[in-house]
């Protein structure tokens, strides 16, 4: 599903950010993406995302080779991957109802179907009573939940998490990734970067561990060492 | 893109005005202020060019004949002057009309003056056609050939109206261009540099749409809507404001300076506002949709 080819990522002159990467993730798994600050694992997510093009190597997602996805075609590829963000990255000025509606606008759902999808969704990640909050007016941990809410309403294949509870309580980040091993029981292909090793840890979840741009390990969860 | 969803984009881009009031209000009054500055340069300048061509009106060519020419003559001449396309009138003048003119004109007061000339004419030779031209500046061109006509005498012309005439005519037409020109170029600036700070402020925004798989359309769509808005609204306020002063200000000349109205006449509010209005209505909207268009460009290459 997800097959990284001897792939190298450098922005300037200098180290690369990414370093001979080769890993392959099957249709379902949940695999933790684990590294110090600027290890590269940030990197990892956007060239999933298509934001960055590889200086070397392979990207096939479902079998397509990113390099052939042309500009035009970008937003069709993201419509299968669902991200969140550290910082939720939500829109400020709509509410919790909005925030995840929209990513049925973008790809031209029926209005009928968003007036379904929207509140099952939102009763997922158990924000159905607050739908109209907006942003600002949300705990962290529900702003996670909406950014979520959001990833998920198109039923992506995959889910791209980047620090998901980077800015959460321990209480909220254990929900967080309680909700994210729910989502992946549906069949979801979850990658999750973090450096919150005690949730790693506590999960038993495939670990990849990137040092530097370059990939020092690749275990199940028995296996993981800190 | 479905009809729904452009109905979607347009609501948006109207709320987005609401949403980003600080901006919206920054990019209106930019737009406002250049579109009244606009309105006003462009009211003078029709204003100005208007008076000149009712004084251009008023210059004629006078073309008196040979003494004896027969009426046959005369009419002839008459004919090649009606050919001639700087002439937009001219009028024959018989050497009665020219005394009883005259007449009036000198002994209006003492009319007994003028009886020792009862039997005898002396302006017998007086005759002339008064020509009026369409453009004053043609008048040398239309001078030179008169005179080669046979059977005139004389042609008589005012050089110095005709010229101070053209030259202010020129120097209006360059000099409002000149301003028009200029304003524009600072317009432009102005609001491209607001709609500016007003993308890259929301510059995240943009890029959690195109994360979530938005394409470039979907994007720029409400952005486009909202810089039509702020130019339709940017144009209209100076618009209506332009429209009351303009008559405010032509009532205000008519009873301050009552001399002025025996010599000029301002043009009527309604002709000005018939090419002013959709002009600036074109400037605004177009401004706010290139504005809007050409900004976002780089921020969807993510």
């Amino acid at each position: 599903m997800i097959r990284l080819d001897h792939v190298s990522k450098s922005y300037e002159a200098g180290k690369p950010a990414l370093d001979d990467v080769t890993i392959h993730i099957d249709p379902g798994e949940f695999v933790f993406v684990v590294g110090d600050s600027g290890s590269g694992k940030s990197t990892l997510i956007r060239l999933l995302l298509k934001e960055l093009e590889p200086t070397k190597g392979k990207i096939y997602i479902n079998g397509q080779d990113l390099k052939k996805v042309t500009h035009k075609k970008i937003p069709m590829y993201r419509r299968n991957v669902g991200v969140v963000f550290q910082n939720f990255r939500l829109l400020p000025d709509r509410n919790v109802y909005e925030n995840v509606a929209f990513a049925m606008k973008v790809i031209e759902s029926p209005n009928k179907e968003i007036k379904k999808k929207v509140p099952t969704m939102l009763s997922l990640v158990g924000l159905a009573a607050k739908y109209r909050s907006m942003p600002k007016q949300l705990s962290g941990g529900e702003q996670q939940r909406v950014a979520i809410a959001r990833a998920l309403v198109n039923e992506p294949k995959i889910l791209l998490a980047d620090e998901p509870t980077g800015n959460l309580d321990p209480t909220n980040a254990w929900e967080i990734m309680g909700l994210l091993e729910e989502i992946n029981k549906r069949g979801t292909t979850v990658i999750v970067v973090t450096h919150n090793m005690e949730i790693v840890k506590a999960m038993n979840k495939r670990v990849i561990t990137i040092k530097k741009g370059v990939v020092v390990s690749d275990v199940g969860g028995d296996d993981y060492e800190d | 893109m479905k009809i729904s969803t452009h109905v979607y984009n347009v609501g948006q881009g109207m709320k987005n005005v609401w949403r980003n009031k600080l901006f919206s209000l920054a990019s209106i009054a930019t737009m406002s202020a250049c579109i009244f500055l606009f309105g006003i340069f462009y009211s003078l300048g029709t204003n100005f060019q208007a008076m000149v061509k009712t004084a251009e009106e008023g210059v004629a060519v006078t073309v008196f004949f040979d003494e004896g020419i027969s009426q046959a003559q005369i009419d002839e001449i008459g004919n090649e002057i009606s050919k001639r396309a700087e002439v937009s009138e001219y009028n024959f003048v018989s050497a009665d009309d020219a005394w009883a003119t005259f007449q009036e004109e000198y002994f209006g007061d003492n009319p007994e003056l003028a009886e020792g000339f009862a039997e005898d004419n002396p302006l017998a030779n007086s005759a002339n056609y008064e020509i009026y031209l369409n453009d004053v500046s043609m008048q040398p061109t239309l001078v030179s050939f008169l005179e080669g006509l046979d059977g005139v005498r004389q042609v008589n012309q005012s050089e110095v109206a005709a010229k101070t005439l053209t030259d202010i005519n020129s120097a209006i037409t360059i000099i409002s261009m000149g301003i028009v020109v200029i304003l524009l170029a600072v317009s432009i600036f102005l609001i491209s540099n607001t709609v500016m700070v007003g993308i890259s402020v929301r510059r995240e925004e943009i890029a959690i749409m195109k994360l979530i798989g938005a394409k470039d359309a979907f994007v720029r769509q409400p952005f486009v809507v909202e810089g039509i808005m702020i130019g339709l609204i940017g144009s209209i306020i100076p618009l209506i404001l332009l429209f009351f002063m303009y008559e405010e200000v032509i009532k205000y000349m008519a009873s301050e300076f009552n001399f002025l109205s025996n010599m000029v006449s301002f043009i009527p509010v309604k002709t000005i506002f018939t090419t002013l209005v959709p002009v600036s209505l074109l400037l605004g909207v177009g401004i706010g949709w290139i504005g809007s268009r050409v900004t976002l460009h780089k921020h969807l290459k993510v």
